[in-house]
């Protein structure tokens, strides 16, 4: 077990870099601690399975460090790493039994038999695959065979960080949650490092207790999943985060007041000068009311989804995203719109002024 | 215009696929059919389109029986779940392919597919080639090929299912937009519930090979005819509890609760079904019934929390707004809104929903 150090890591798969656009990866620092579960998310090409590979040891970063427990392993490979990865799809010896593919990757390191049948039991215990030890593995359905390569991956207790590469996309989705529950519950349990990979919001934020999201490259925001929801960071996790996502509003910082379309919008960011290209307002739909006077808007479309109504509408500075209950009076033509203040932000280049 | 199918039913040796279905679709209407995989989906749109003859039954456009005229003589487009575009051309040429086909003027085309490129934000990558574009812009493209000629019937099955969930939120959004001035009947099958809501129109529950309900969506949601039209509607699973009705109290066979209820139902056992968005972890309704549970996970998704958890000797599944985390193996509380429970009798058929 370990903690994971990053220090000032960046990547690129080319041989010179002239902008921005040339690296995979640019300037990630961070920590990750002993025993921690963790997410890696953001949507495909944002640069996290490179990160991975980089952990992993199968790819060397073009700058930077990465330490295990302080010591530099930037140079080392994958299997002096000592890592467990789960993949996207099931990896299992289909001539085997279950037990014998438990008991692989024991076998491998030379662990005494009685060791072997105490862990492999364990670990069988844990996923419920007891009843199934003895079959052959080609048997079992989608899901049972993504348990063995789960399996496979807890199974070693000296590996310092077990990594999952979208380990459910072949589960079926009525499916997931009970395999979700697992993985939290075996989380606890073992107490081991994990880093879980994916561009799906529900998966990472299930799992993780802190969430690394990732955009274009860059880390834009680590936290908690309750901090992502309430306090968007950087514009691109307000947008990604949440269905509908954030509305996001361009405005005008003047003297620390703050205003749409000359309409004054209160917040309680403390704003002094005003040095960014662009300016902008983000506020969740969820928070967002109508009311009798405000930022006039024009009703577009109001869908009821039967657990709430999503109002569209169009103010002169973009569309406002409206969340209300299915119960809720919509007015119809024109209307006035309300910020919920303690949850209006405004961002300067897409990120976050406090 | 209207689509009917007439006692239609579709054998396969000795199963039957498509059991004897009789629905009519009319004119400017976007037509959800909804169920699970194998629910039939695919192969009523098969036989929609003239691509598959049913064993029984005839199909009627425009009160002409079609029955065994070929697709290639019906007015029809499909889009499919895999993106399907010819890989060799661009993507005007991949859009105007249909109309070259049926011998359309070039000046004509250029004009047509550039309307319809502008409609689906296609315009800027009309030179490009299916590989050099992201996956939703692949499915633009299909998209926009199926709707340049003007066909009498759209068909769409499961178009945003391989699509990263930003993107089939975007695409979802557009769609009824994109149908909204033409003269045809669309189809659209989806697994997914909160597709057919958000997309609107008209609805029809699939189970089994069985058409269960067909009506606005709405309607559909709201008033479900069936416990069976109720589940297939509700995504996460509908809880279903079964109660004891005395006089004008409810109980839970299973639990201590009890409610009142204002109905002239008779007394005797009945099921109730409580959608997840009605268990929630704070007050809704003025008739909250408190209910005790041992939580198996909670999943969030961002803005929505889902906590899975057991009572007696149920699993049951709550959605509550906002992030709410709760541990694996926690005791907690949660509120039921009463007025929102649909009453079932020993049929399953829909006998309140007070």
């Amino acid at each position: 077990m370990s903690k994971i150090t990053l220090q000032n890591l960046s990547h690129s798969y080319l041989k010179t870099q002239n902008q921005k656009e040339d690296w995979a990866l640019r300037n990630v620092n961070i920590e990750w601690q002993d025993g921690g579960a963790y997410a890696l998310l953001g949507p495909s090409g944002c640069g996290k399975t490179t990160l991975l590979n980089i952990i992993s040891g199968l790819l060397q970063p073009t700058e930077g460090q990465i330490l295990f427990n302080g010591e530099d392993v930037t140079n080392k490979n994958p299997v002096e790493r000592n890592i467990a990865q789960i993949f996207q799809f099931p990896v299992i010896y289909d001539t085997m039994s279950v037990f014998d593919n438990l008991a692989f990757p024991l076998k491998n390191r030379g662990i005494s038999q009685q060791e072997i049948d105490q862990k492999v039991n364990e670990i069988a215990e844990m996923l419920e695959l007891t009843s199934t030890l003895h079959n052959r593995a080609s048997g079992l359905t989608a899901d049972g065979k993504q348990k063995i390569s789960l399996g496979r991956g807890l199974v070693r207790s000296d590996v310092n960080v077990i990594m999952f590469d979208e380990p459910l996309t072949v589960i079926d989705p009525h499916l997931k949650w009970i395999l979700r529950s697992k993985l939290k519950e075996l989380h606890q349990k073992i107490n081991r490092t994990m880093i879980y990979v994916t561009h799906d919001q529900t998966e990472a934020l299930t799992f993780a207790d802190q969430v690394v999201v990732m955009h274009e490259a860059e880390i834009v925001q680590v936290g908690t999943p309750v901090e992502l929801f309430e306090k968007p960071k950087h514009t691109f996790v307000g947008h990604f985060i949440g269905s509908p996502g954030m509305n996001i509003l361009p405005c005008k910082i003047d003297n620390g007041n703050i205003s749409i379309n000359g309409n004054k919008i209160e917040t309680k960011a403390n704003i002094k000068g005003n040095s960014f290209s662009k300016t902008e307002v983000g506020i969740r739909p969820e928070f967002v009311e109508f009311n009798k006077e405000g930022l006039p808007v024009k009703i577009l479309k109001v869908s009821n989804t039967g657990r709430h109504k999503i109002i569209d509408t169009e103010s002169e500075s973009g569309k406002i995203k409206v969340i209300a209950k299915p119960s809720d009076e919509i007015p119809s033509g024109s209307a006035f719109l309300n910020f919920n203040k303690d949850y209006t932000y405004v961002y300067g280049d897409n990120w976050i002024i406090e | 215009m209207s689509l009917e199918l007439k006692n239609v039913e579709k054998k396969v040796g000795l199963e039957t696929h498509i059991y004897q279905t009789n629905l009519k679709l009319e004119k400017n209407t976007i037509n959800v059919l909804l169920g699970s995989t194998l629910a039939g989906k695919t192969t009523l749109m098969q036989i929609m389109a003239g691509l598959d003859k049913p064993t029984n039954g005839e199909i009627w456009f425009n009160d002409k029986n079609v029955t065994g005229v070929k697709v290639q003589k019906r007015n029809v487009s499909m889009v499919y779940q895999q993106f399907i575009n010819y890989p060799n051309f661009n993507v005007y040429d991949n859009i105007a392919s249909p109309l070259k086909i049926s011998g359309v003027k070039s000046e004509e085309i250029k004009n047509r597919v550039g309307k319809v490129a502008e409609l689906l934000k296609l315009s800027p990558m009309l030179n490009k080639r299916p590989n050099e574009l992201s996956g939703g812009q692949q499915q633009r493209t299909a998209l926009a090929r199926a709707l340049v000629k003007d066909s009498d019937l759209i068909l769409l099955d499961e178009p945003l299912a391989n699509l990263d969930f930003k993107l089939r939120e975007e695409l979802r959004e557009e769609l009824p937009k994109l149908f909204e001035d033409r003269d045809c009947i669309v189809v659209y099958a989806t697994t997914e519930p909160s597709d057919a809501l958000l997309i609107g129109g008209y609805t029809a529950t699939l189970l089994e090979g069985k058409v269960v309900q067909h009506g606005k969506t709405l309607d559909v949601y709201n008033k479900p005819n069936s416990l069976h039209s109720a589940q297939v509607f509700s995504d996460p699973p509908m809880n279903i509890a079964k109660i004891k009705k005395s006089g004008d109290t409810c109980s839970l066979l299973s639990d201590e609760v009890k409610w009142k209820i204002n109905s002239n139902l008779k007394d005797g056992e009945y099921k109730v079904g409580i959608r997840p968005h009605n268990i929630t972890t704070y007050k809704e309704g003025q008739n909250s019934l408190e209910i005790s549970g041992k939580v198996l996970i909670s999943e969030l998704s961002g803005s929505e929390s889902l906590i899975h958890f057991t009572n007696g000797d149920l699993s049951w599944v709550s959605l509550s707004n906002g992030i709410h985390q709760k541990n694996v193996g926690e005791e907690t509380k949660l509120f039921m809104n009463s007025d929102e429970f649909l009453y079932f009798d020993e049929n399953n058929k829909l006998v309140s929903n007070v």
